[in-house]
């Protein structure tokens, strides 16, 4: 397998690229047939976002690309955390409870709190891992389970524990974590008033940890040889319970972070307006992003992107901003199909590359080969 | 990427042939039945929970289980036909604007159609990429959930925008579809069941609640199951199904075309979970909402591995996802208290079993401990918060799998991708 053939690069490109024409002319029709303004909604959404957009572009897409990370770790090594949206709701909530304490000063609360969040999201993801290596369960029913297990239970904890010292007996969130611990954020955007998260660093960081750990170590060499094939890396001496344990683990303690952006950054409390279903957008970014972590910071900011554009749709072309999710939906749909048909594509044209060697190599040395068959 | 996933190097053992089919004669189903009301007598009589087996929670679990078990008998379609459904959620979804949008349009009647109409849009995308894309069912029902909330409300945001008691998440008031009631019994089992006698009241709000104003859906529901159980387990046609989930490669050598199968048990899938959409709508809350199918998909498809991918388990388990649900919307934090008892009880029984029968110490000795402690809380608790009621179905599912997974068999070709002609 050649890395870098011109073919190769061409096919992986091809992809993303017809997922999203073939998005554009599916919600062109859909709107076309319902009875909406076209012209409007694409103009609307292909519209230069203003700085403030670009930040607010730029935000989401750390968190989405978070939560593309630890649904990709499962992928290299074909487990499917589904549960990533139950993991960063336990996990923020336990650290949104913790650094409202403010039993810590300033950054230290933050660090603190932070390594609470990867725990509670990887002891999360445990449980899913713990039922499928000791009892056989699979993990995508354990983790939808648990998924509603954990909105459930969370909705109770923060029930008991919400912040009763201000205004009223309808609060709903944590207590507000101290000043001191609040991120203010990165002028990273000329022009725009509203700053970066500075916890995009955070992502950053996983973002290498993933390339590295997974691409340049033993760990990671053992862990992407149990996804391609089980059987060999058994041969091979890797011991699979472990590796599903541990990459579970990983997954979501990786999971637990999802949400510390948005807690530093923005919210400051975990409460019942805390943005729900990142989970289910990291499944399709990281797929959106073949589970490369350039692919992945590009596949978020693309959704990012929709997302944020989708503001303007009601007031700039009387259209619901729903339609986003159509299209994000198409394009997962259209990426997959497109990848699963290159790479038969690839097996084929490999194939015949194989055939035309070997037939070049037989007509140069034409042996007894030939009296054989 | 395999929606069947990793095997963890475990060996499991094929399950022995079963000796003896066991039957279920109508005169023990009978019997299980009484056994079951006998109980909740016992526990309405200790507990005072009046509200245990009244008329009224029995109507409102039924109204909760059709659209669950309607989910899971799409589920259980397509699962049987080899292709994992968790785009249950979106293909109701789907069904409960279809329902809605054509309820408006054309009358209650044409509401049934329209959810399944719906329902089938999703069952089309879903088995055109599973089944002629080869993509992974997983990642299709991932998208699909992902498109089917996103159309309905943006659908919704179109068309029920202005229109009289509407708006851009909610439809008018849906007109009514004709219910059923079993005239002059209902009375009469009324006046028994508010006597408090004990077993003969609780049997009496029992068969009232299931014969006062049952919608016409529901009776088509329970028709559904019928039809579906006999089509499955009794036709050639639902023996070849059965087969491209066992083996597609031994379907396609016998000359079955797997595809077709494949493709139109998915259609029917998505059908039957539209129409569960469609009840929620039509039946349920008589609107279009928003978010109104709230992870019943999801439910709907624990109901089906609760019940072991067979129709009778799959009916009790939405049976008995429908009862907590419907204990919790009745705000019945006093009556799932009484249950707890009942559960502590249950679990010191089987703890006792296994550990005397099976010598399993530790699995005894577990049940034991978690019946001691669910004893300790019934005694020092008054009720049981809502939010922890909401999680019963998956908690118990993920219980069953836990301590049962190895007598759960689902199609053995379940969730594994089938290309033509390339079983070697």
């Amino acid at each position: 397998m050649t890395a870098l053939s011109p073919r190769r690069i061409l096919l992986t490109l091809a992809g993303p690229v017809l997922a999203l024409l073939v998005a554009f002319v599916v919600t062109s029709l859909v709107l076309v047939a319902v009875g909406d303004p076209v012209g409007d909604v694409w103009s609307s959404l292909l519209s230069k976002p203003l700085p403030r957009q670009m930040v607010n572009i730029v935000n989401a897409a750390s968190v989405f690309y978070l939560s593309a990370i630890a649904v990709a770790i499962g992928f290299r090594m074909n487990l499917f955390n589904i549960g990533v949206d139950g993991q960063y709701r336990v996990a923020v909530f336990a650290a949104a409870v913790f650094a409202g304490q403010a039993w810590l000063p300033g950054i230290l609360n933050v660090i603190v709190a932070i390594l609470i969040a990867i725990l509670c999201g990887g002891l999360w993801a445990g449980i899913a891992a713990w039922l499928k290596v000791k009892r056989g369960v699979s993990e995508v029913i354990s983790t939808i389970m648990l998924n509603a297990i954990a909105t459930g239970l969370v909705s109770w904890l923060l029930g008991k524990v919400r912040d009763t010292s201000g205004s009223g007996s309808n609060v709903t969130n944590t207590k507000e974590i101290p000043d001191s611990s609040k991120l203010e954020g990165l002028a990273l955007v000329p022009g725009a008033a509203n700053k970066v998260y500075t916890l995009i660093l955070l992502a950053a960081v996983v973002g290498f940890l993933y390339w590295f750990v997974l691409g340049k170590t033993r760990f990671g060499y053992d862990l992407r040889a149990t996804g391609m094939s089980e059987t060999a890396a058994v041969a091979s001496g890797v011991k699979v319970p472990r590796m599903v344990v541990s990459a579970m683990l990983l997954s979501g303690g990786v999971a637990g972070l999802v949400g510390m952006p948005l807690l530093f950054g923005q919210d400051f409390s975990y409460g019942t307006t805390f943005q729900a279903g990142l989970g289910f957008s990291g499944i399709a970014i990281a797929l959106l992003g073949r589970n490369n972590p350039v692919g992945i910071a590009f596949a978020a900011l693309l959704w990012a992107y929709l997302e944020q554009q989708s503001n303007g749709l009601q007031i700039k072309a009387d259209v619901s901003p729903e339609l986003v999710n159509i299209i994000q939906g198409v394009i997962l749909f259209a990426v997959v199909i497109a990848y699963e048909l290159i790479r038969r594509a690839d097996i084929r044209l490999e194939q015949a590359r194989v055939a035309r060697e070997l037939a070049a190599q037989r007509g140069s040395a034409p042996v007894e080969e030939g009296a054989q068959a | 990427m395999s929606a069947a996933g990793l095997s963890v190097g475990v060996q499991t053992a094929p399950a022995a042939p079963p000796t003896k089919r066991r039957h279920l004669s109508p005169g023990r189903i009978a019997l299980y039945a009484a056994g079951v009301v006998l109980v909740i007598s016992v526990l309405r009589v200790v507990t005072g929970a009046n509200d245990i087996a009244s008329s009224g929670a029995i109507a409102a679990a039924i109204g909760l289980a059709v659209p669950i078990g309607l989910a899971g008998l799409g589920g259980l379609w397509s699962e049987r036909a080899g292709v994992v459904n968790i785009g249950l959620e979106g293909m109701m979804i789907l069904g409960t604007w279809g329902a809605a949008f054509c309820a408006i349009e054309w009358g209650a009647w044409a509401g049934i159609i329209g959810g399944i109409i719906g329902g089938v849009v999703g069952g089309v995308i879903h088995a055109v990429a599973t089944v002629v894309f080869g993509v992974d069912h997983i990642v299709s029902g991932v998208a699909l959930n992902i498109i089917g909330a996103g159309l309905a409300k943006y659908l919704a945001a179109r068309f029920f925008t202005g229109m009289q008691g509407g708006g851009p998440t909610q439809s008018p008031p849906l007109p009514n579809l004709p219910t059923v009631s079993l005239p002059g019994i209902s009375d009469a089992l009324g006046e028994l069941e508010q006597k408090h006698i004990f077993f003969i009241s609780d049997l009496a709000g029992i068969i009232r609640g299931l014969v006062t104003n049952v919608s016409v859906l529901t009776i088509i529901a329970v028709l559904l199951f019928v039809a579906t159980a006999w089509i499955l387990w009794r036709s050639a046609f639902g023996l070849r199904l059965r087969s491209c989930g066992e083996s597609p490669v031994a379907a396609e050598s016998l000359g079955i075309n797997v595809y077709k199968y494949k493709f139109l048990a998915v259609l029917v899938s998505g059908g039957l979970a539209g129409l569960g959409g469609g009840f929620l709508a039509l039946v349920a809350a008589n609107v279009y909402r928003d978010g109104q199918t709230g992870g019943r998909g999801y439910i709907g498809l624990a109901a089906m591995i609760f019940g072991n991918w067979r129709p009778g388990g799959l009916m009790a388990g939405a049976g008995l996802f429908g009862y907590t649900d419907a204990i919790q919307l009745r705000g019945g934090g006093a009556t799932v208290h009484a249950l707890l008892l009942l559960l502590a009880v249950l679990l010191l029984a089987i703890g006792i079993w296994q550990i005397v029968r099976n010598k399993r110490m530790v699995q005894g000795g577990l049940a034991i401990v978690t019946a001691v402690l669910t004893g300790i809380w019934y005694a020092v608790t008054e009720t049981v918060p809502s939010e922890l009621v909401g999680i019963t179905p998956y908690l118990t599912t993920l219980l069953v799998l836990a301590f049962a997974s190895q007598r759960l068999r689902m199609p053995a070709a379940d969730g594994q991708v089938y290309r033509k002609g390339e079983g070697h």
